[in-house]
């Protein structure tokens, strides 16, 4: 059995939605999961840890964690969606130090809160900045007009 | 708790050429903690990407890095193909993996260049970019261009390699072993680099995996990671070539695992140019539309995995393109390797994970009315060396 197989069979109950191509794997799981999932996948697999992509959709702000299980030549996704009004989730830094910098370039771009991130502080928009403005969300983030 | 001070180098520096700050705290000699700031260079390339379509984005995304400037490309021609599932003329794989591997020959022997210049050793870094320079003229000989080669396309390549210019290329390529041979010696075999080199900036396999490092910072602790072997994209599973480790996550390691790799990267270039020959066809398929979907494409560059992640709704442009460079994951690293050593070894560590630097200048000065250029390479050698003279004579040398 590999590790695909040990993903659906532990994962099992969490797993909202499962997508699965030669080389690509998808799933959805709720945002409360998050850090179980990522943690299983990181710690108990072993899977490379590559980035987190953050986007702006109607159905709220969806995230999606990458992991490369190399040596089945596998990326794996994990997908969730966050409420775009009070954008917060977990965040997975304490699990993995190499997210430290996305969850604060996130955080910059979409202005997604990361509960008990250990330093949220600004990474990639400038010092002057307004706090209020997000470049990347497609709404208005405080009714004060247009993003960007 | 002994004395802190702070040492700040950046963001302007005259030893960096792109604008970057670390802070480090120290104890005397030893560093005891460091906080690295960017984003003094943040050009919004990801949201420029929604607002081009897929033709354009390759000539974008090569502007992310001047150096890796055809990995960005080509993860990202990765990406869309795996988003609409299209399969590539053999002719293209061969072509996609020669100007990679030519552009990760350049840019390993860049990096043994700095890395001498940042260790006081100049000898190896006027040779090393002595021998660069060939490399690039191949690449100009193949695509026009020294850096940002615009061959990379969804479906193909952009530009054939004719049958008549391999000899050339090849002989060019080949006259590179016998300079990586000279490096190799100079570097592996010198007493005094491996002094200075040997033990310092320890990166282990567990902060490799908690940081996610790639590439030759993750091969030099011994973790094998290579998107070229683990999820084989244009030639690479086509032609015999090795992932080159190192066990120790030094500096040295770090410097072995680049200077042996130009061998692997030249044993694939050759072996693509042989095949070159005897692969007829298309270096393209056309693409008429992309479909709604998402998908994911990566590639080694120099410093290691690029990912790019791409989301369509059925239109000529992504409505998300994601972008992820090694040297995102490979900096933070730093946390564990430089604190704890002294403060002169901080460089050369920060170094040794080869932070991107552009290096795409150059000068051509061309007669407008006739478009002839008026200096070319060798004029400028010329006139360097009539300035030399006319200096040393005016010091009565």
């Amino acid at each position: 059995m590999n590790e695909i197989e040990d993903l659906k069979s532990n994962l099992k109950d969490l797993i909202i939605k499962w997508q699965e191509t030669q080389r690509r794997v998808y799933f959805d799981v709720q945002k409360e999961d998050v850090p179980r999932v990522v943690g299983y996948i990181f710690n108990d697999l072993g899977a490379r840890f590559i980035i987190v992509t953050g986007m702006d959709t109607p159905r709220g702000i969806e995230m999606l964690y990458h992991f490369g299980l190399d040596h089945l030549g596998k990326v794996v996704s994990v997908r969730t969606f966050i409420d775009g009004d009070r954008p917060e989730i977990e965040s997975v830094t304490p699990i993995i130090k190499g997210a430290g910098w996305i969850e604060r370039e996130i955080h910059d771009i979409l202005g997604v809160n990361f509960l008990h991130h250990p330093n949220l502080k600004r990474l990639i928009t400038a010092d002057d900045w307004p706090e209020d403005k997000y470049p990347l969300r497609l709404r208005p983030s405080s009714g004060k007009g247009p993003e960007g | 708790m002994g004395n802190r001070t702070v040492i700040p180098i950046g963001p302007y520096h005259p030893l960096q050429e792109e604008p970057e700050f670390f802070r480090l705290w120290v104890e005397g000699e030893t560093v005891v903690d460091i906080d690295v700031n960017i984003g003094y260079n943040h050009r919004g390339i990801e949201k420029l990407c929604e607002l081009k379509t897929y033709d354009q984005i390759p000539f974008v995304v090569e502007r992310v890095c001047g150096i890796c400037s055809t990995s960005h490309p080509l993860a990202f021609v990765n990406a869309v193909e795996d988003l609409a599932d299209i399969e590539i003329p053999e002719r293209a794989r061969y072509i996609r993996s020669i100007i990679a591997e030519l552009e990760r020959i350049h840019n390993h022997l860049l990096w043994v260049g700095l890395a001498g210049h940042f260790l006081g050793y100049n000898t190896v870094w006027m040779w090393a970019w002595r021998y660069r320079e060939p490399v690039l003229d191949i690449l100009e000989k193949i695509t026009g261009n020294r850096q940002n080669y615009a061959m990379m396309k969804v479906g193909g390549v952009r530009r054939d390699i004719e049958d008549a210019d391999i000899p050339d290329i090849l002989r060019l390529v080949d006259d590179l072993v016998p300079a990586v041979d000279m490096f190799k010696g100079a570097i592996l075999d010198d007493p005094v680099l491996h002094a200075r080199l040997k033990g310092i900036g320890v990166l282990t396999k567990e902060e490799v995996h908690n940081y996610g490092a790639v590439g030759p910072t993750a091969r030099a602790s011994g973790v094998a990671v290579d998107v070229r072997r683990d999820d084989p994209y244009a030639a690479y599973d086509l032609v015999d070539w090795d992932v080159v480790t190192q066990e120790e996550g030094d500096v040295f390691a770090k410097a072995v695992v680049r200077v042996l790799e130009l061998y692997e990267s030249v044993k694939i270039v050759k072996e693509c140019l042989e095949r070159l020959k005897k692969t007829k066809g298309e270096i393209d398929v056309k693409v008429k539309e992309i479909p709604s979907g998402e998908g994911i494409g990566h590639a080694e560059a120099p410093r290691g995995e690029v990912f790019h992640y791409v989301r369509s709704d059925g239109t000529n442009r992504p409505i998300r393109h994601k972008i992820k460079s090694p040297s995102y994951t490979n900096v933070p690293t730093f946390k564990a390797t430089v604190i704890g050593g002294t403060i002169s070894d901080a460089t050369i560590t920060l170094a040794a994970v080869d932070p991107c630097y552009s290096c795409t200048e150059r000068v051509a000065v061309v007669d407008k009315k006739t478009g002839r250029r008026r200096l070319n390479g060798e004029d400028l050698v010329r006139l360097s060396q009539e300035k030399t003279e006319r200096i040393k004579r005016s010091m009565g040398l």
